[in-house]
């Protein structure tokens, strides 16, 4: 044995995953109450999938099981990804996905702290270029609809596909608030009336998802302050991806949703405080970091405004993660004593 | 058509000159190649590698005509080395695939109380770091000895034998940090 | 009040140090037996000057400084040399290594001491005092003092840096030191600043020791001399970090703080250049911290040489689920390979360690780049990068990645949540890449000598060819010369023609070849 002999009494791998966990639970609250008991049901099946996968592939890796497990970094993956689907999925889709996640991206990568791509965003791009037409049905918010689905309701839609006879799919679903603002544009309407004149938008963007998206930048400064993430890639998202929407919504703002508006809508908050920032498949230098961040929110925004798919996270961050690599090489710091 | 046809043709010029000025620009004089291979080679000139020294097997595996494997005092690491620098499959010193690292330094000794003074050993040594004359008792620079046991067929009285070189605390080297698995495990499954 | 500078990184430790700094510093009793080491500074070891029976007398040198990085060993007490063996040592490789050892008397009679004024002695030859007096740097770092305080051959200081931040938990030497001893801290303080005329003189301690800021800062009335009270941060006390804190400089990668006019030492070192020239007392003991899992934890002044089980026992004794001891601090301290290994110039602190003091470390985990370990470094270096390479055996990539920047200060591995052993493959990788330079300069002395070999062998070829054929002419001209020669030579052929036909009638033919050729060679 040598020195240091003097470990940090820090909570370790275990306590930094579950403070990320618990900074996503307010979200999740504002999830039940708009979107209605599904989220809870998902969650338990991402977890349990997650769970599962990772222990066959600890037990086929020949890793110490009860240990590796109580990590926590595979029900973090589960939950990210059973929070960035549509409330109202049917059950497989976050089977297949959470597998995908566990199986191919984690551990087929090497495991733990080995993965190149971000796991919850490679399930989530598979689901989407696999399943768009499920990814894409959004249940309509609590305030919209007078009685939404009942639990078991949702839990038939949840297990069998099945929705209360004389109802069918669009009438409990609805486009996403930048979906309806894509459309509507090519449309030939302007931004602002189409707001002035939809129901389901809100005083920021969407009516329900704009406060989940709160409780995620709430979650986001949680985790701020505990020290569990730093500053540099939120605010780098944050900053690129408002400034290049101020630009655009500058220029032509009958065709460009402000700032505000595509901050608080899709999973640009999650994105910016819980994807974008994870460990092992970001950078790892201050000035990477911040180059990292500005990149994805960039990206984050082309995608969706300008992309085919109605939100651009998963692919802004897996792009990004291929140029990790890169970017820490050429973003090496000064060390103490060395002139840059 | 026609533009993509210029394009092409462009491009082709572009490049060209481009690769002509790179050619005379970043040209490499002589072939620093052997050079090169001779540097990572532990130049004890043992000649176990088949080859006359340690310059003439850089030269022969610099012109492809050597296996990289053959050098027994470098072991692996050099073989590695050799196999990096020349962008060739790295295999393992012996053939085999046992991690066999650098075969343990060792020095000639010289059994000065058998020792008749022949002088055979003088000449073979590479590195002249054996003392001796006619009829005077001989004996080893260990300084200089890089333990290529040339010595040791010649000797007619058999009075050299090869010593491994201790580790002493000036030349004590930390060891790679053992992390076992299996202890993971153990504890793990110890705990409550 | 002095702006302070910042370093980057740091950690905050547990301190620990109320254990031990409430007693007074205490005398140890003088030990049966002293097993003075030879390497006991950074450098060559020292050469010893006595043979097994010689008797000394306390402070006389038993080894002399053997080179320009070397100082000299000095009997601890009066007594008998009684061997020059191997024996235990405190080192990390538990290897033992050589020491003179010495049965004490029992007397401790000392030799005839001759204190000097240092203010009418040049520097050079304060200097030399100072190596035969045995005085290195006795912050860990055993570093010989003249060396650094050599105003002749390096640039002008300006800053001489006193350094008695303590910033290791536990260690307390220092601390009761300077409140102890403060006065006599200062004036080898003024020997120094004698030796080097530095412009300002700075002595830099944690501001988690207000006693000893107070006690320093009373002795330093009537000087220039500024005490620094600087914010407790490990690792404050690594001689870069405590002069970018003071100074706002950085010593540059590979050098020595001379080089940007700075010189540091430690307030003990300070104190042994006092009792060395004021009073002619080369350096025979120390102040060190015994804590940890003992009875009593306390400072004592302890002879070089005692055995470490004494210093355990003093304390009262180790409590009985102590289950190793560490020297030095826990941070970047080692084990101790036996009790029997003795005290010496470099260890400030022995730390009795029991479970409930020093928990196991959780199981490892496989690194997930959080980078904690950079944010922590105080070298601004990237560990987890570092570590990537080392536990590949990548060297020359972490050479590139500046891996000898690393103080091991251990502040990565404190703060790794994946628990990795970071440190430990960072000395497993420096001593890997120190033997690969090594043999690679052996490897080019052996080119060289096998180059120069071969030289000679043509060259004595050459000579050789060429005496022969220089014979060969001298012969021919002297059968020139000579008439009867022709005749003879003319006989002799004759003769030899005779030979070979009779040959040639009695052999196979290819035998006569073969004659013929055998004939041929000269």
């Amino acid at each position: 044995m040598s020195s240091p002999y003097l470990q940090n009494p820090g909570s370790g791998v275990s306590g930094i995953m579950l403070r990320v966990l618990a900074a996503l639970l307010p979200a999740i609250a504002a999830y039940y109450y708009f979107f209605g008991p599904a989220i809870l049901v998902s969650l338990t099946l991402a977890s349990a999938t997650a769970l599962a996968a990772e222990a066959a592939m600890l037990r086929l890796r020949g890793y110490p099981l009860r240990y590796f497990l109580s990590d926590g970094s595979a029900l973090l993956t589960g939950w990210l990804l059973a929070l960035s689907i549509p409330p109202l999925a049917p059950w497989w889709l976050i089977v297949v996905g959470t597998l995908f996640a566990i199986v191919i991206a984690k551990h087929l990568y090497g495991g733990l702290g080995h993965n190149l791509f971000n796991p919850a965003m490679v399930g989530f791009a598979v689901l989407m270029i696999s399943f768009p037409s499920h990814m894409t049905h959004w249940l309509t918010p609590l305030p919209l609809v007078h009685d939404g689905l009942s639990l078991a309701q949702q839990l038939a839609y949840f297990f069998g596909e099945s929705l209360p006879s004389g109802m069918n799919l669009d009438a409990v679903t609805m486009a996403t608030p930048l979906d309806t603002i894509k459309t509507q544009v090519s449309l030939g309407r302007a931004v602002g009336e189409i707001r002035d004149n939809t129901p389901i938008f809100g005083a920021l963007s969407g009516r329900g998802t704009q406060v989940i998206a709160a409780f995620y930048l709430l979650g986001g400064l949680f985790m701020l302050q505990q020290r569990v993430i730093t500053w540099h890639i939120p605010a780098a998202f944050i900053g690129v991806f408002a400034l290049v929407a101020g630009v655009f919504h500058g220029v032509d703002a009958s065709r460009y949703a402000p700032p505000l508006f595509h901050l608080f809508s899709g999973g640009a908050m999650l994105g910016a405080f819980f994807i974008a920032t994870d460990y092992v498949t970001g950078p790892t230098t201050p000035k990477g970091k911040l180059i990292f961040g500005g990149c994805v929110g960039l990206l984050e925004y082309v995608i969706r405004v300008f992309g085919g798919y109605p939100d651009g996270v998963a692919f802004a961050v897996l792009i990004m993660n291929a140029a990790v690599p890169l970017i820490d090489a050429y973003t090496q710091p000064k060390v103490f004593g060395h002139t840059k | 058509m026609l533009v993509a046809i210029l394009v092409m043709a462009g491009l082709a010029i572009l490049l060209g000159a481009i690769l002509g000025f790179a050619a005379l620009k970043f040209k490499v004089e002589g072939n620093p190649l052997i050079e090169q291979v001779g540097a990572i080679l532990p130049q004890t000139q043992c000649g176990q590698c088949g080859y006359p020294g340690c310059a003439p097997y850089a030269e022969a595996v610099a012109k492809g005509e050597a296996e990289i494997n053959l050098c027994i005092p470098g072991g692996n690491a050099v073989a590695k080395g050799i196999s990096e620098l020349m962008g060739v499959e790295f295999k393992p010193v012996g053939g085999d695939d046992a991690d066999s690292g650098p075969k343990p330094k060792q020095v000639a000794f010289i059994d000065e109380s058998l020792c008749i003074g022949c002088t055979a050993c003088l000449k073979p040594c590479p590195q002249d770091a054996i003392l001796g004359a006619s009829k005077l008792m001989h004996t080893i620079l260990p300084d200089y000895c890089t333990g290529c046991e040339k010595c040791v067929p010649v000797c007619p009285v058999d009075c050299i034998t090869m010593v491994p070189i201790k580790e002493d605390i000036a030349s004590w080297k930390w060891r790679y940090p053992v992390i076992p698995l299996q202890n993971i495990a153990a504890e793990s499954e110890g705990q409550p | 009040m002095r702006t302070l500078s910042t370093f980057h990184g740091g950690v905050h430790p547990p301190q620990n140090k109320d254990e031990s700094n409430r007693l007074p510093i205490a005398p140890a009793p003088l030990p049966a037996r002293l097993i003075v080491p030879l390497r006991q500074h950074i450098g060559t070891p020292a050469r010893p000057i006595v043979q097994p029976g010689d008797l000394v007398l306390k402070g006389q040198m038993i080894a002399q400084a053997a080179g320009p990085v070397s100082a000299a060993l000095h009997a601890p007490t009066s007594g008998r040399v009684v061997a020059l063996e191997n024996h235990a040592v405190p080192h990390a490789s538990g290897m033992p290594d050589l020491c003179v050892i010495i049965a004490a008397d029992g007397e401790d009679r000392w030799m005839e001491r001759q204190p000097i004024d240092y203010r009418n002695v040049d520097p050079a030859t304060l200097g030399e005092r100072l190596r035969d007096a045995g005085v290195v740097g006795l912050g860990g770092a055993v570093f010989p003092t003249h060396v650094k305080l050599d105003s002749g051959t390096q640039q002008k200081i300006h800053t001489l840096v006193v350094n008695g931040a303590e910033c290791e938990p536990w260690i307390t030497s220092d601390d009761m030191l300077m409140r102890e001893r403060a006065g006599e801290i200062v004036e080898g303080i003024k020997i120094m600043a004698h030796m080097i005329q530095p412009e300002e003189v700075l002595i830099g301690i944690e501001d988690n020791k207000p006693e000893a800021i107070a006690a320093m800062r009373k002795a330093c009335q009537g000087t220039n001399y500024e005490v620094v009270a600087v914010p407790t941060l490990y690792p404050t006390g690594g001689e870069k970090q405590l002069i970018k804190v003071l100074t706002g400089k950085e010593v540059p990668s590979g050098c020595r703080p001379p080089s940007i006019g700075v010189s540091c030492s430690n307030t003990g070192t300070a104190y042994t250049v006092h009792r060395a020239l004021n009073h002619s007392e080369p350096v025979i003991s120390r102040v060190v911290t015994m804590t940890g899992n003992v009875s009593k934890p306390q400072n004592f002044e302890v002879l070089i040489g005692t055995p470490i089980g004494e210093i355990v026992a003093q304390a009262g004794g180790a409590k009985a689920d102590t289950r190793r001891y560490i020297l030095g601090g826990p941070m970047m301290g080692f084990d101790l390979p036996s009790l029997e290994a003795p005290l010496v110039k470099s260890i400030n602190c022995v730390i009795a360690v029991s479970d409930a003091l020093f928990p196991t470390a959780p199981p490892v985990m496989p690194c997930i780049r959080c980078s904690r370990c950079a944010q922590s470094c105080p070298a601004e270096l990237q560990p987890f990068e570092l570590y990537w390479f080392a536990q590949s055996r990548n060297f020359e990539k972490a050479r590139a990645y500046n891996l000898f920047d690393c103080i091991e200060c251990g502040c990565c591995d404190y703060v790794c949540p994946s628990n990795i052993p970071l440190v430990s493959f960072f000395r497993f990788a420096k001593s890997e890449i120190f033997s690969i330079d090594r043999d690679k300069k052996a490897a080019e002395i052996a080119r060289e000598r096998f180059e120069f070999k071969e030289a000679r062998i043509a060259r004595e070829k050459q000579e050789k060819a060429a005496m022969l054929a220089k014979k060969q002419a001298q012969m021919k001209a002297a059968a020139a010369a000579d008439p009867d020669a022709a005749a003879k030579k003319a006989a002799i052929l004759a003769a030899v023609e005779r030979a070979k036909a009779r040959q040639v009638a009695s052999d196979v033919p290819s035998g006569a070849d073969q004659t013929t050729q055998s004939s041929e060679k000269p």
